[in-house]
């Protein structure tokens, strides 16, 4: 990595630090947005670093489907007229907000991850215990029919699907798996919202 | 001149994301070694790459030479391996194999038995009964492979045969194996070996079946765990030797064994 000059004062230097951890952005990158930001206005400094408190200070996670939420339970969770008995599992917030895009009708679980060898990440890290709990308790008397399982079609999405839908058999609930066409090894983050309605209409059973 | 594309069979052993939706991997071909490539796009769900060159993927790859990663043009793929992706347990072993192979694999180094090694064990992984007797067997040959094939038969340090041969048939006689030594040792040779431990008998024979036969054999016997359990430790302690590291995989499947059962 290239190092910075030795002339730069401390408080820019600080600033393209905390900009290169982000995923993506090398230390050219976070240079050039750290001199647009020391060019622009005042406002647009502060209204950045406005948003950037606020996103922790806000936010947090829903405690029954475990998105990002400033309200708890969290909109969707709230929302009287989705079926609380259909519940979608996802590896990441992203991935919800794909699947509204295709309009699915149920609620969520948000899993933060997969089960992922290279990264260390074993059933243990994620929140896998709590959607058991959910399916087996139901929520304000309605109990769960169907659990999707919908993490990512690549080898660490199907090995923590079928790990799942072990756990889950003999739950009484229908457990199944987004339809094939979803090609192998993409992120369900990137799909459109045609093909991802049509996985979730041509889901098949576990 | 060289070329500006190439074809090569290859075999997924990494891949990280990189940039906003390519990837990163890191593959094992039989005539260049270990090689980093870009797949360029294969986040994406409308890439017609990505389930070509998805973990552990046997595919046939054409390149154009990059200036820092040659970046995949085509992608085949030749066997994707369900079963791995199916089933917790497989797809951790696979991971296990990835792993190994990664630390014996050199960069732009010809090895194609090395090769062929790891193409045999995905699909032993995906074939056999117990994907822990195919890993046994996998680690087996890696070792037989990479010049540190253990010697079972006889006394590693003094050629002596061992007292187990010598007793009654069915007397349960332990032997000490040592990774340092290079296998099993005699009574005698056991004491001075410093990182020495006892195979019971049946652990003994399971490690001499692993070097001398086939998967649909092994697969035919029923291995009691205990036995399963000592050969485990047996093979790992040699890695460990051999490697001078431990693997970060092996913690991780006895995770998921326990998380399973
Ligand atoms: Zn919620």
């Amino acid at each position: 990595m290239p190092s910075l000059p030795r002339s730069l004062p401390p408080s820019v230097t600080r600033l393209v630090d905390a900009l290169s951890q982000l995923p993506g952005i090398g230390p050219k990158t976070a240079s050039r947005l750290a001199y647009f930001l020391l060019r622009a206005p005042p406002e647009t400094a502060a209204s950045l670093a406005d948003a950037l408190r606020d996103l922790k200070a806000r936010t947090r996670l829903c405690s029954v489907c475990l998105n990002i939420t400033e309200a708890d339970p969290c909109e969707i969770c709230s929302t009287p007229s989705r079926d609380r008995g259909v519940i979608c599992v996802v590896e990441e917030p992203l991935d919800v907000t794909a699947l509204e895009r295709a309009r699915f009708g149920g609620v969520y679980h948000v899993l933060h991850g997969v089960i992922s060898p290279m990264n260390g990440v074993g059933p243990d890290d994620l929140r896998i215990r709590e959607l058991l709990a959910r399916v087996a308790e139901g929520r304000d008397g309605v109990p769960v029919r169907e659990v999707i399982l919908a993490t990512n079609p690549t080898l660490e999405g199907e090995n923590t699907a079928a790990f799942i839908a072990r756990k889950l058999s003999g739950s009484g609930a229908r457990v199944s798996r987004l339809a094939r066409g979803l090609p192998v090894g993409g992120d369900l983050e990137y799909a459109d919202e045609i093909t991802l309605s049509r996985a979730i209409e041509g889901r098949q059973n576990l | 001149m060289a070329s500006r594309t190439y074809q090569t069979d290859a075999i997924v052993l990494r891949r990280d994301d990189y940039g906003e939706a390519d990837r990163l991997l890191t593959v094992l071909t039989p005539g260049l070694g270990k090689l980093r490539v870009m797949a360029k796009g294969a986040r994406k769900m409308t890439s017609r790459k990505a389930g070509h060159v998805e973990l552990f993927t046997e595919v046939r790859l054409m390149l154009a030479r990059g200036r820092t990663f040659d970046i995949v043009t085509q992608a085949e793929a030749i066997a994707t391996h369900r079963a791995l992706r199916e089933d917790l347990r497989r797809g951790s072993y696979a991971h296990y194999l990835a792993e190994l192979t990664d630390q014996f694999a050199q960069e732009q180094a010809e090895d194609a038995a090395l090769y062929d090694l790891l193409s045999n064990g995905l699909v032993w992984l995906c074939d056999a009964r117990d994907p822990a007797l195919a890993a046994r067997l996998f680690e087996m040959r890696l070792l037989s492979l990479s010049g540190y094939r253990p010697q079972l038969m006889r006394c590693a340090r003094t050629g002596e045969p061992l007292e187990v041969d010598q007793a009654a048939e069915g007397a349960d006689v332990a032997t000490a194996y040592s990774p340092a030594e290079g296998g099993t040792l005699c009574a005698r040779a056991a004491l001075l070996a410093r990182d020495g431990f006892a195979l019971p008998r049946s652990a003994l024979m399971l490690l001499r079946v692993l070097q001398t036969r086939e998967l649909d054999q092994l697969d035919a016997l029923d291995v009691p765990e205990a036995v399963g359990d000592q050969v485990e430790r047996a093979l790992r302690r040699t890695f460990v030797y051999t490697l001078e590291r431990a693997l970060k995989s092996t913690r991780f499947i006895r995770q998921v064994e326990g998380a399973e059962s």
